[in-house]
């Protein structure tokens, strides 16, 4: 059983944490990232953070912070050339995307030694979490969720209307690049649980979900903790009694949670409709 | 005195300048309409004069000073289609980011007294019962009214509108208008609109942009300024309309160039 296992094992409860955490920075950013059409950006950071897993390897530190500060730089990167209009900013995005993952299999190549195993960063794996993952995860959690609801009306100005609060005298530009370095945090949470190519799901999925319930925008963002705090248990649950991987569970429930939601809208809406027709 | 000085402006996107030494001087009390074709600068000009966007040479100021600095309050309405209106927000909670001053509080919260001036200006414009809605439910006329009411809870002396009737119904049309009339009493207005009809019942003085300033006076036009503008003779006026914004054409019929 999963509760005895959760008791018995520290790995167990580390899992547990690192999909709370991964839940909480979800609901938040996910629901700014879906409403700014920011996924192809947040995507971007998360494949430019493969780069510095390798470059930790490399260099013989923790790979995750080196993910945390490529995601940084790209979010930095992007959101400058994206300001000076150099290109189109999916392109950037693009290039910063593959450079990133280009970069990540050069430097492991030229790691000296065997090969370390990458999949738990590709792919995420949450029973592999350990207690400097989960301080690193904790301290970005705790900076995201305080720099969003410390600043929220802030926030809710900004992305309703940037141009009218840059008139009101606010600092729009620091708020966009603060944005971009918010998601970036995100992302470096997600990579453990969910791994760099599945990071999008997580943090879309309980985001839309929710979307398709509530329309105030602090009730979309607890809506989508709860329903990532679901996924990541379920998820975990499944992975655990049926052997396979944790975050390939957790995509694939919440990716399917979102289209039964949509379905179950759908539905609702056109009985709606039918009845005030009759 | 001056609510705008534009001196000598020059803006380009790119390798194209889309206003050449544009020069014009709005009066403190004014009610001034830019029309041009679209393409013609107008929306830039709006955004030059809010600070919204970098300046290739010449001089912009608000009250005597530079808009970048904030100074003065400043309530703009932009385009109705520039503003997403799926954003989850309430009526009464976009009314009340009008409120929002300078600077930078960490946990603010907007205080009684900001919240019963968002909800009186809402009352100024007539949706003061929808406060509650999603801005989604909101029809056009109703949602360029709370754009209105938005800009006015910033308390501002100087008013700058984009549009303010477009996409709205002519119920609304008429509304806005005389609310906009009454607004003058109390602050200089800058409206850009392709309702002409409007120009000549409402706005007091007149400017036409066409990458240049083509005209700047009182709102009646003659038709070497329209030629110019527009590039051909255009019959801008209903008839049966009690002012016109042209004088009467001397041969109708135009030349086929539009």
């Amino acid at each position: 059983m999963l509760l005895n296992a959760l008791f018995e094992y520290q790995f167990m409860q580390n899992a547990l944490i690192a999909g709370i955490l991964a839940s909480i920075v979800c609901g938040i950013i996910g629901v700014i990232v879906v409403e700014k059409k920011l996924v192809m950006m947040s995507g971007g950071i998360a494949h430019t953070a493969y780069g510095g897993v390798g470059f930790g390897y490399l260099i013989g530190f923790e790979p995750i912070i080196g993910a945390f500060i490529f995601a940084i730089s790209a979010a930095f990167g992007i959101g400058f050339i994206k300001r000076r209009g150099g290109a189109r900013s999916d392109v950037i995005i693009s290039l910063f995307w593959s450079l990133g993952m280009a970069l990540g299999i050069v430097f492991i190549a030229l790691t000296p030694g065997y090969p370390p195993d990458l999949s738990s960063y590709l792919f995420g794996n949450i029973l592999s979490v350990t207690r400097s993952d989960l301080l690193l995860m904790l301290i970005l959690t705790i900076i995201v969720a305080l720099i969003i609801s410390a600043f929220f009306r802030y926030w809710k100005a900004y992305l309703f209307d940037h141009e009218f609060a840059a008139i009101l005298g606010m600092k729009t530009t620091f708020f966009e690049y603060l944005l971009l370095v918010l998601v970036a945090m995100t992302v470096v949470v997600l990579i453990r649980v969910a791994g760099i190519i599945m990071v999008l799901s997580l943090l879309t999925a309980p985001a839309a979900l929710a979307a398709l319930i509530s329309n105030k925008l602090k009730s979309r963002m607890l809506l989508a903790i709860g329903f990532g705090v679901i996924f990541c248990v379920a998820g975990l649950w499944i992975s655990y009694e049926f052997d396979v991987a944790s975050g390939a569970c957790i995509v694939i429930l919440s990716v399917i949670s979102y289209f039964a939601g949509f379905l179950l809208k759908t539905i609702k809406a056109r009985r709606r409709k039918m009845k005030l027709l009759n | 005195m001056e609510a705008i000085n534009i001196d000598h402006l020059y803006v380009s996107y790119g390798q194209s300048f889309v206003l050449r030494d544009v020069s014009l001087q709005v009066q403190e009390g004014e009610f001034l309409g830019i029309i041009g074709p679209n393409g013609g600068g107008k929306s830039t000009l709006l955004k030059a004069l809010l600070g919204l966007l970098p300046i290739d040479s010449g001089k912009v100021q608000i009250f005597g000073e530079d808009p970048l600095l904030r100074k003065s309050v400043v309530g703009y309405t932009p385009q109705f289609s520039s503003v997403d209106r799926r954003f989850p927000i309430s009526v009464f909670e976009v009314a009340l980011t009008g409120r929002m001053q300078k600077g930078f509080r960490p946990f603010m919260k907007y205080s009684q007294n900001d919240k019963e001036y968002a909800y009186a200006q809402l009352e100024r414009v007539g949706i003061e019962k929808l406060y509650k809605r999603q801005i989604l439910e909101l029809s056009g006329g109703e949602y360029q009214r709370l754009l209105i009411a938005r800009a006015l809870a910033a308390g501002p002396k100087l008013l700058i509108l984009d549009e303010p009737t477009a996409s709205v119904d002519a119920g609304s049309r008429e509304k806005i208008y005389r609310l906009l009339e009454e607004l003058n009493h109390e602050m200089t207005i800058v409206m850009v609109t392709h309702d002409l009809l409007a120009i000549s019942s409402t706005v007091k003085k007149l400017a036409c942009l066409n990458g240049d300033l083509v005209f700047h006076g009182e709102p009646e036009m003659n038709e070497k300024i329209v030629n110019e503008l527009y590039g051909c003779p255009v019959d801008l006026i209903a008839h049966g309309v009690p002012h016109r914004v042209l004088q009467q054409h001397e041969h109708k019929g135009g030349n086929g160039c539009c």
